[in-house]
C-alpha cells in the first residue's frame, strides 16, 4: 500500500495491558504548573528502566481546573496496580509537594482507588487537616509557601501501552521533522501518551540479546549502520529510522492516534524525504493489541 | 403521582411526633393506609386522619403544610427522596438524616439536623437553637451532609459537629461552632459570643470579625486553596450561597482553641 508516494508496511504494533491514572496538577500561573507536571514525568519514558510512562497531556485553563488555577493534566503509565501506586506517590511527593505553589488532584474518576494525598498528608507531621468537599478528601498539608492541597486519591483504569509506528527516512533530518509534526498532531488529543523524549525514541528494541542479563537489546535489522551485516529491513535508501511510540488509556485512543500519526507523515509526501513506514511487534505473541497500519489507515 | 401530602388540620397542644413520616417509612403504602397510622396525642393515641388531611399517593416526595412548630422528628433517618414541608418544622428536623432532601419554607426548631450524616436540609426561615448539634448523651452532632438556612441561627450551631457543612445566611448565635470536631460552618451574618469555644478542629468561615474566646490565636491573613474547591461547591446550593467564589481565597484566620489542641480555624473573608 502506497499513500501520497510513502509506503505503508503490512505489519502491525502489538501493545500492552498496562494500568493508568490521570492527576491534575494546578499553581499560580501556567509556568509553575507545567515545571510541576515536567518534573514528576521526567525519566518516565519507558517502564523497563523507569517503573513508569508519564507526561503531560494537556494545560489546562483556569475554568477546566478543580481550582480555577492553572494547570496540567498529567497521565501515567505502569504495568501493575501496585507499580502505579508507587510511582504516583515518590513522583508526586518528590515533584509536585515540593514545587511553589502547586496542588494535586484526581484527574479520573473508577472504583480503583490510587492514594495521592492518603500517605503524602504525613509530611504535615501532625498539622494537616482534611476537608471533605463534595463527596472527595481533600488534604491541606502546611508548606513553607502557605498549604499544599491534595486530593486523597485518584483512580487508575486499565490502559493500552506500546502502540508505535516507525518512520525510515532517507537520513536523521527528514525523519526527525516528519515525526515531529506527527507528534504535534497527535498531542493535541487527550487520553494518549508518547512517552520517549519529545515523544520520538530512536533505540527501537527486539526482545532478547546475545547477554545474558539483557531482556531486550537494539533493533538491529532497523539500524542503517548494520545493513549488510545482519538480515536488515532496511533498503539502501533509508538513513534512519525513528519510532513513535504511543500509550492511551483506550485501544481506540491508541488507534486513533495511530492513525492521525500516519496521515499526518502521508500528507507530507515524499518530498519529506520519508521513504516508508513499519511498526514494530513480537510475531504478535506477546501482547494482547494489535494495530495493523494498513487497516488503520485504509 | 401527586405527592403524599399531610395538611395539619388544628395545630395541636401537645408535641407529635412525625419521625415515621419518611419516604422509606411510608414506602408503599396508599394515602388510606397512611390515614390510619397511629400517632401520638399526649398519652392518647389517634389515627393520623385525625389530625392531618392525607392526599397524594407519591410517597417518594411528601408534603406537609402546617403552621405548628410542634411537628417534630420530620425527616427521621431518611435515606431518599424529599419531605418538604410548607410553614413551620418543628425540633429535630431531618434527625440522623442519611439521604434525601428537606427543604421547610419556614422555621424550624432546635436541633434540626443532630446526627445527621447525609443528605441535605434547606430552612427558608430561622433555625433554632443546637443546629446541627449532638443532643445530650451522643457524643457527635452533625457527621455529613448540608444544612442550608436562608434566616437565622440560634446558639450552639454545629455543638460537637463532625462532618458536613451547615451553611448560614443570617446570624448565628453565641458559642457558634463550638466542642467542634471538624467540618465546616459558614455564617454570612453575625455571629454572638464565644464564637467556637473548644473546638478542635473544623472550620468557622465568616464574613464579619468574630467575638472569640481568648484562647484564640491570631494566624494572620492567608491565602487558602480549599477554599476555592469549597466555594465552588457552594455554588451548587445556590440562594444566597451561589456567589461566594468573588471573596476569594484570602482570609484573616485564627487558630484555637488552644486549650483543645488548636487546629480549629475560625477564618474571616475581608
Amino acid at each position: 500500500m502506497v499513500i501520497n508516494g510513502i509506503e505503508i508496511e503490512d505489519t502491525f504494533a502489538e501493545a500492552f495491558g498496562m494500568n493508568a491514572t490521570r492527576l491534575i496538577i494546578t499553581a499560580i500561573n501556567p509556568r509553575w504548573a507545567r515545571i510541576a507536571g515536567e518534573t514528576m514525568t521526567g525519566f518516565a519514558t519507558s517502564v523497563i528502566g523507569c517503573g513508569a510512562e508519564a507526561g503531560i497531556e494537556a494545560e489546562l485553563a483556569p475554568d477546566q481546573t478543580p481550582d480555577g488555577r492553572p494547570g496540567v493534566s498529567v497521565l501515567l503509565f505502569a504495568m501493575s496496580g501496585k507499580e502505579l501506586e508507587k510511582q504516583v506517590e515518590r513522583r508526586v511527593g518528590q515533584c509536585v509537594l515540593t514545587c511553589p505553589s502547586t496542588a494535586c488532584f484526581a484527574g479520573m474518576t473508577s472504583e480503583k482507588p490510587v492514594p495521592l494525598g492518603k500517605n503524602l498528608r504525613y509530611f504535615g507531621d501532625g498539622w494537616q487537616s482534611s476537608k471533605q468537599i463534595d463527596g472527595r478528601r481533600y488534604w491541606r498539608v502546611p508548606v513553607m509557601d502557605g498549604e499544599f492541597l491534595c486530593e486523597e486519591t485518584t483512580a487508575r483504569t486499565s490502559a493500552v501501552g506500546g502502540g508505535n509506528f516507525l518512520v525510515l527516512a532517507r537520513g536523521l533530518p527528514e525523519a526527525l521533522a516528519a515525526c515531529e509534526h506527527a507528534v504535534a498532531a497527535i498531542r493535541r488529543r487527550p487520553n494518549v501518551l508518547l512517552p520517549f523524549p519529545g515523544g520520538i525514541a530512536r533505540s527501537g528494541s527486539k526482545v532478547g540479546s546475545k547477554y545474558k542479563a539483557l531482556m531486550a537489546s537494539t533493533n538491529d535489522a532497523y539500524c542503517p549502520t548494520l545493513r549488510g551485516l545482519v538480515k536488515s529491513q532496511l533498503d539502501a535508501d533509508i538513513g534512519a529510522v525513528l519510532e513513535i511510540v504511543i500509550n492511551g488509556l483506550t485501544e481506540a485512543d491508541v488507534r486513533e492516534a495511530t492513525r492521525i500519526g500516519l496521515e499526518t507523515i502521508c500528507a507530507l509526501g515524499p518530498e519529506s524525504g520519508v521513504v516508508r513506514i513499519s511498526a514494530g511487534n513480537y510475531g504478535g505473541k506477546l501482547g494482547q493489541y494489535h494495530f495493523h497500519l494498513r487497516e488503520i489507515i485504509g | 403521582m401527586t405527592a403524599l401530602t399531610l395538611q395539619l388540620l388544628a395545630p395541636p397542644s401537645p408535641r407529635i411526633d412525625l419521625s415515621a413520616f419518611t419516604p422509606d417509612g411510608l414506602a408503599g403504602q396508599s394515602a388510606d393506609e397512611v390515614r390510619r397510622l397511629p400517632l401520638w396525642v399526649g398519652n392518647q393515641q389517634v389515627e393520623t386522619g385525625d389530625l392531618f388531611r392525607v392526599t397524594g399517593d407519591d410517597t417518594d416526595a411528601i408534603l406537609i403544610r402546617s403552621d405548628s412548630d410542634r411537628l417534630d422528628g420530620i425527616g427521621t433517618g431518611m435515606t431518599r427522596g424529599s419531605i418538604r414541608v410548607e410553614g413551620r418544622a418543628g425540633a429535630y428536623l431531618g434527625r440522623r438524616q442519611r439521604g434525601g432532601a428537606i427543604a421547610v419554607t419556614g422555621d424550624a426548631g432546635p436541633f434540626a439536623g443532630s446526627g445527621m450524616s447525609g443528605g441535605t436540609i434547606r430552612i427558608g426561615g430561622d433555625a433554632g437553637d443546637f443546629l446541627g448539634a449532638a443532643i445530650a448523651g451522643e457524643r457527635r452532632g452533625m457527621r455529613g451532609g448540608r444544612i442550608e438556612v436562608l434566616g437565622n441561627a440560634g446558639d450552639r450551631v454545629g455543638d460537637h459537629q463532625r462532618r458536613g457543612q451547615i451553611l448560614i445566611n443570617g446570624n448565628a448565635g453565641d458559642y457558634c461552632g463550638s466542642r467542634m470536631v471538624a467540618g465546616t460552618i459558614l455564617v454570612l451574618g453575625r455571629t454572638g459570643i464565644n464564637t467556637g469555644l473548644a473546638m478542635r478542629r473544623g472550620t468557622l468561615l465568616l464574613t464579619a470579625e468574630p467575638n472569640l474566646p481568648p484562647t484564640f490565636n491570631d494566624n494572620g491573613t492567608q491565602q487558602l486553596a480549599f477554599l476555592a474547591l469549597l466555594t465552588r461547591d457552594l455554588a451548587t446550593a445556590g440562594g444566597p450561597f451561589e456567589q461566594l467564589k468573588s471573596r476569594g481565597t484570602r482570609v484573616r484566620r485564627w487558630l484555637g482553641d488552644l486549650g483543645y489542641g488548636g487546629q480549629g480555624e475560625v477564618l474571616v473573608w475581608g
